[in-house]
């Protein structure tokens, strides 16, 4: 091919003056954009194989490196712009579905932005969470539905298998193979240090973290990869996998290059093979099999493991969640369609799904119109960035949220959407060695408890304001919730008021 | 005592010890005035091939061999620290034959120096362990050594 029409993304700026020539950037970069001129002590950059991960950025002891977006623009045009024209370019010189790594980056609506949470004043107290005990702790699983007595007249108090978690946040499903094996290390971890739970994704559990069994959440994807009976055996609760936010819809493809290992061994497929997960479960076609697919993971571990349905956000997601609840689940998981993902075509990416905030209303409504909703559990994910949108999702009926972009980020995932190419410089998404070894998992589940830790506080203080002193009290409570800059339609669907009403 | 150490698991050879080590003994304020377009004499050393690498510096043995072999008397251990009176150096290179980790070498001007873990310059902890990006360099007191 000879002229590829395609200019570099972003353009490598190098303060001479600051450089000492040390090399770390050269050393550390696995796209080698940095490189010394041979013969020399000074150091060139390649900008055209630069993602903008800013691991140079961030090592460069003398703060020399900085990364810009290329203001090489073509004409100015409001319908082409340039990275449609771009994609185009791409297309034309590979013939190739183009792919994208992590959330959707386009500018459509983040409605947690356009919700604004209640305070008390006067007419009720706030309370202090400093000073005032406060409980963050959730259960996930059915509730009984009443009271019942046994033949002695004492109360019945076995409860069905339930996921106890000392706040309402969950890491969410990544599995082992698109993330390393450090990024699961430093998740189990976390999890286990905070009483949280973790998710494998569909990628089976490293033997080395059946240890953190009690705060692991395994996978069954339609792939069924590493799923055997001591897996089910091992967790907390089980996944069932039918979609995702980021890939409504379509399956997976690990590519063979990362089936090395221990990546090979805990899939329980060949070295070298492709990964390749079905857009169907095969054995789901009508709805009713669904329930013989959550039974039979229920039979298979004696009825003692909660069982999750996990699912895209998408149109009918109400009436999709109202069927998942009559099929014998515990707890439904939504997906919305901001959320991440190893490598995922960009057209699906960027356009299947509804945001998580309008499932999340419509699911919590419908269950409770149709009078199940405590037959369930509503764990959302799919962009929950921070303590308020945590806050507001439970406001809007979630038990509990997942995260995981946010999980990667305190790993030091700088979100430059390549993981597709398997050479995270920050030794998350990949399973090179020596990148893989980047990720010291003692710094990468300390900082996931300090983020958790300091949501936590934040959540306590947001809750402290309205002066409601539990999770518990607050999901559901869409009195707490004003919207701001939406229509009629909206508010309707989210179920809260205009602010100001 | 405090000492320092290296786990290799986390190494990643990035060098970026050295050139704190370089910086925090330089006394200058800022690094890239300390030390660009210099050759650097950092008191920690990166070793190792591409498969794996781990940094070096002084072990501050219990019974240092360099103490017993300094011809000039100026090698010293206090406090637990082995630190090295650079006005009696006289360069004879005899510690750097017989320390068992290469620890020592000479600086620009041919004075032995060796890592003093910071206790002498503005740093007032090793320089090498608060840069490390992956925390391969710990500074930390072990039950082996107590």
């Amino acid at each position: 091919m000879g002229v590829e029409y395609l200019t570099p993304e972003y353009e490598v700026i190098r303060n001479e003056n600051r450089c000492i020539a040390c090399g770390v950037c050269v050393r550390q970069c696995a796209n080698e954009v940095h490189a010394f001129l041979e013969g020399t002590e000074k150091i060139i950059s390649d900008d055209a194989k630069c993602v903008d991960c800013q691991r140079c950025v961030s090592l460069c002891p003398t703060h020399a490196l900085k990364i810009v977006k290329n203001d090489c623009r073509l004409r100015e045009n409001a319908n082409w712009d340039n990275d449609t024209i771009r994609e185009v370019y791409k297309q034309a010189n590979s013939g190739g579905v183009l792919l994208s790594s992590m959330g959707n980056p386009k500018p459509l609506p983040v409605y947690w932005d356009k919700i604004l949470i209640n305070a008390s004043q006067v007419t009720n107290p706030p309370i202090d969470p400093l000073r005032e005990p406060m409980e963050t702790r959730v259960f996930l699983g059915k509730r009984p539905q009443k009271v019942e007595r046994g033949a002695d007249g004492k109360l019945r108090c076995e409860l069905l298998p339930m996921i106890e978690l000392s706040m309402p946040i969950m890491f969410s499903a990544m599995s082992y193979g698109s993330i390393s094996y450090n990024a699961h290390a430093s998740l189990a971890r976390a999890a286990q240090a905070l009483g949280i739970c973790y998710n494998t994704g569909e990628g089976g559990l490293h033997e080395d973290f059946y240890a953190y069994g009690d705060n692991t959440i395994v996978q069954v994807a339609s792939g069924r990869f590493g799923v055997h009976e001591n897996y089910l055996e091992a967790a907390r609760a089980i996944e069932i996998k039918m979609g995702q936010g980021a890939k409504p819809g379509i399956g997976g493809h690990l590519p063979g290059s990362k089936i090395v290992g221990d990546v090979s061994r805990t899939r329980m497929i060949p070295e070298g093979s492709d990964a390749i997960t079905p857009a169907p479960h095969h054995d789901i076609y009508p709805i009713e099999d669904l329930r013989q697919l959550v039974f039979s993971l229920k039979d298979a571990t004696d009825y003692r493991k909660p069982v999750i349905v996990k699912v895209a956000a998408v149109h009918n997601i109400a009436a999709i969640a109202s069927g998942i609840a009559r099929s014998g689940a515990d707890v439904i998981a939504i997906d919305g369609f901001r959320g991440g993902t190893g490598a995922a075509p960009t057209r699906i990416r960027d356009n299947v799904g509804i945001p998580i905030e309008l499932a999340l209303a419509a699911v919590d409504q419908r269950l409770r119109d149709e009078g199940i909703r405590n037959d369930v559990s509503l764990v959302v994910g799919g962009s929950v960035r921070s303590a308020s949108d945590v806050v507001k999702a439970i406001a809007l009926g979630a038990d509990a949220c997942y995260i995981a972009t946010a999980a990667l980020l305190a790993l030091g995932c700088h979100l430059c959407r390549t993981c597709q190419s398997g050479k995270c410089n920050w030794g998350i998404a990949t399973q090179r060695p020596d990148l893989v070894k980047r990720l010291n998992p003692d710094v990468g589940s300390e900082r996931l408890v300090h983020l958790m830790d300091a949501w936590r506080h934040e959540i306590k203080e947001l809750m402290g304001g309205m002066g409601i002193n539990s999770v518990e009290a607050l999901r559901g409570n869409r009195l707490m919730l004003r919207g701001v800059g939406l229509t009629e339609k909206e508010l309707q669907i989210l179920g809260i008021a205009h602010a100001g009403e | 005592m405090k000492r320092v150490y290296v786990n290799e698991a986390w190494c990643l050879g990035c060098h970026l010890c050295e050139y704190n080590c370089a910086f925090a003994n330089s006394g200058l304020q800022d690094m890239a005035t300390a030390l660009k377009g210099k050759p650097i004499y950092p008191r920690i050393h990166i070793e190792g091939s591409d498969a794996i690498t781990y940094a070096v510096s002084c072990r501050h043995c219990t019974d240092p061999i360099c103490v017993k072999s300094c011809i000039a008397g100026a090698i010293r251990k206090r406090d637990g620290v082995v630190r090295i009176d650079q006005t009696k150096c006289v360069g004879c290179l005899t510690c750097v034959l017989v320390c068992p980790y290469g620890a020592l070498s000479p600086n620009e001007n041919g004075v032995m120096q060796k890592c003093e873990l910071c206790l002498q310059n503005s740093c007032g902890e090793p320089a090498c362990v608060t840069g490390c990006p992956n925390r391969a360099i710990v500074y930390e007191e072990r039950e082996e050594d107590a």
